[in-house]
């Protein structure tokens, strides 16, 4: 389930101070085969990243029933995971990102409310 | 790969193990853990888990072949190789020849946002590949628990963790889990809850300042194991669990003897001196020269060439060589072609436990042949005497297990009754030696018997113990009309009695001399009589030999006067009256 880079136009609403132009979410999704919840998380995600971050994120997904030894890279152990590896700092979400509001969080699009 | 080692049966089979190639701990639990099954190991902080587990994999892949995965949660691979660098283990080595895997897990707790379901299958993939890559048989989570301060959704962990050692079973691996301990409970989570093969408990405990760590199988399900508290160390070679507790009265009893060396006490043990594999208990005061006799001991078996070894937990090897030196006694040869050793330590360095197991382990390194261990006493300053006597059992129960001739020495207190031995250990020994001080008239003078020798004829006399130039001379005390003595008093006892003999045998002579002149006397007193005799009978036998000529002449007279008187009578009628007339005539003359 490779998916390829989405790249869209830039949007021309207000983005987050600490992006520049050239700058965009490098996301990577793991997943363990295609299992019910991997397909939901990646449906969520884009669902987040279209609306959110339309035109400025790559999302790479990697399977790790196809590549195990990934898993040490990005130490990951729940399944699914995404990683934000840019912008840095790297940050991590575990479950199918069915939680919007903790997604946008978790990813700093959104200010943690408190 | 891995088999599965789960597959139906036909007919109970009994639960398979797997070696550790831990000293010791294979022995209290006969065979090691549950082979293809998860163990887990629970003990607080420092109580020498994460070493256990990484031993188990080191020697699973340098003895048995048995390739290991090391996930650790808390030591990064670097650190977890240098901490085990100074027990020897190369892991970088092993890593290299594919037979270890390190494979760190770090989980930033701050990075992690949760949003919905997830499952552990990221760590199961990881660790599956990591088993497989090098074909692993043996797997250590260290410490798994930290998943639970990493995750937030505690049920989702429970429920990955139950699916993990179910997994970890059908990948047929042995798993050891390491757990920190909980409050009331053997983990901090209840991890045991999921693994109920076998539990051990890892645990350091201080008592009197003094730390010993001690082992126990909690739970071992299928199969019988010690269920003691096994004492354990952790030194330069690793772990290793000493199933000392686990003897019983099962030991053979040799009947070769070994010489003390010390001649006349060899003779007091019926000639023969001690029974090879036996005990023997040195008690006396202080400076009676217990460690003496530990010395001789010693000397007499290297000098025959077995390997000995000696506990000292008083004075330095040095120590001891220079003092033995002033005896006679060269120990620095025989420490010099490796027949004997020295370990010296302070009783308080460590606890009993420790001490037993440090004695075993060097025993077990060495293997000599006798032991000496100088003094048993200083064992009270770490233990009561109920622990030291418990911790000598042990010891003593090990010695003879091993055929091992052990002597001991222990000091008792000038007040307390010298038979009453301070750690209570006499009745452990097959032979007690007793060397006191005896004071009398103003010395003090050493005085040695045998207070029992279990299957020996022994004397049941007190020798005087001289130390000399030549190590230890037992003397017979002078036991006489005067007593028991010793010392300069039996000296001098010796040189009265010494004298009074000399004065008997003038005395004796003197008579003898007197009865050969008697007989020289009266022998002399025979011969004059019998001169005299042969005097008288000579003058009698003269005297009648001149009457018989006097009256022959007298005849032959008549007859020539009766001749010339003509007579003319018959010759034999004149011969008769002859005498008559010849009477009658010498009186008519």
């Amino acid at each position: 389930m490779k998916t390829p880079a989405k790249k869209s136009r830039r949007p021309s609403n207000g983005q987050p101070p600490e992006i520049d132009g050239d700058a965009r979410w490098n996301l990577r999704l793991y997943v363990a085969g295609q299992t019910p919840r991997s397909l939901t998380a990646f449906k969520n995600l884009k669902e987040i990243c279209e609306e959110y971050l339309k035109g400025q994120y790559h999302i790479e997904v990697i399977d790790l029933m196809e590549n195990p030894t990934l898993a040490r890279g990005d130490q990951i152990l729940a399944i699914p995971t995404l990683v934000r590896k840019l912008p840095q700092p790297i940050r991590k979400i575990i479950g199918d990102l069915s939680n919007t509001e903790r997604v946008l969080v978790g990813l700093d699009i959104q200010p943690r409310s408190n | 790969m891995t088999t599965n080692s789960r597959r139906p049966r036909s007919k109970p089979a009994a639960l398979q193990k797997e070696r550790t190639g831990i000293p010791g701990f294979d022995e209290i639990t006969k065979g090691g853990v549950p082979k293809g099954r998860p163990t887990l190991i629970c003990g607080s902080a420092g109580a020498g888990k994460t070493l256990f587990a990484m031993e188990f994999l080191v020697r699973g892949a340098t003895i048995y072949n048995a390739p290991g995965v090391f996930m650790s949660f808390e030591e990064s691979s670097e650190e977890l190789a240098t901490n085990v660098a100074s027990l020897g283990f190369d892991l970088n080595q092993l890593i290299e020849d594919k037979k270890l895997v390190l494979d760190y897990v770090f989980i930033e707790r701050s990075e992690i946002e949760e949003t919905g379901e997830y499952d552990l299958e990221g760590l199961f993939l990881r660790l599956g590949h990591a088993i497989d890559s090098i074909g692993a048989k043996r797997v250590v989570l260290d410490t798994l628990e930290a998943l639970f301060s990493a995750l937030p959704n505690e049920a989702i962990i429970r429920a990955e963790l139950r699916r993990l050692f179910r997994w970890l079973k059908e990948k047929g691996v042995t798993a050891l889990i390491t757990c920190e301990r909980g409050e009331g409970r053997l983990t901090r989570y209840g991890l045991e809850e999921y693994v109920a093969d076998c539990v051990i408990l890892l645990d350091n405990r201080v008592q009197n300042q003094i730390s010993t760590r001690r082992m126990r199988i909690v739970k071992y399900r299928g199969t019988s194991h010690g269920t003691n508290e096994y004492p354990f160390l952790i030194d330069e070679k690793g772990f290793s669990v000493l199933p000392i507790t686990s003897l019983g009265l099962s030991h053979k009893a040799p009947t070769e003897h070994v010489s003390t060396g010390i001649v006349r006490l060899d003779n007091m043990l019926d000639g023969k001196g001690l029974y090879r594999g036996s005990s023997i208990l040195v008690s006396g005061t202080a400076g009676t020269g217990k460690s003496t006799i530990g010395s001789h001991f010693i000397n007499a078996a290297c000098t025959r060439g077995e390997r000995a070894l000696f506990f000292a937990f008083e004075e330095s090897q040095d120590q001891i060589i220079r003092n033995m030196r002033s005896i006679g006694i060269d120990l620095e040869k025989h420490l010099r072609k490796g027949l004997l050793k020295f370990h010296n330590a302070r009783p308080s360095s460590w606890g009993l436990e420790v001490h037993l197991a440090m004695i075993h382990k060097t025993i077990s390194d060495f293997s000599p042949l006798v032991v000496v261990i100088d003094p048993i006493t200083n064992f009270l300053a770490v233990g009561d005497r109920t622990e030291t006597k418990a911790m000598l059992t042990r010891l003593i129960d090990f010695l003879k297990s091993r055929e091992i001739t052990a002597m001991f020495t222990s000091l008792t207190s000038g007040g307390n009754d010298l038979e009453d031995s301070e750690v209570d250990v006499s009745s452990l020994m097959d032979t007690w030696l007793l060397v006191k001080n005896i004071e009398t008239n103003g010395e003090r003078n050493r005085g040695l018997y045998i207070l029992k020798a279990r299957g020996i004829a022994h004397s049941n006399q007190v020798r005087e113990f001289l130390l000399t130039d030549n190590g230890i001379q037992l003397v017979d005390a002078y036991i006489g009309s005067e007593g028991v003595l010793m010392g300069s008093a039996r000296s001098s006892q010796v040189a009265r009695e010494k004298a009074a003999d000399a004065d008997r045998k003038f005395a004796m002579e003197r008579k003898q001399r007197e009865l050969q002149r008697k007989q020289e006397l009266y022998e002399a007193q025979l011969i004059a009589l019998k001169g005299q005799y042969e005097t008288e009978r000579d003058a009698i036998l003269r005297e009648l030999e001149q009457e018989k000529e006097r009256q022959q002449e007298a005849a032959e007279q008549r007859l020539a006067i009766a001749r010339l008187r003509r007579a003319d009578n018959g010759e034999v009628q004149l011969e008769d009256n002859g005498a008559r007339k010849s009477r009658k005539g010498a009186v008519a003359r």
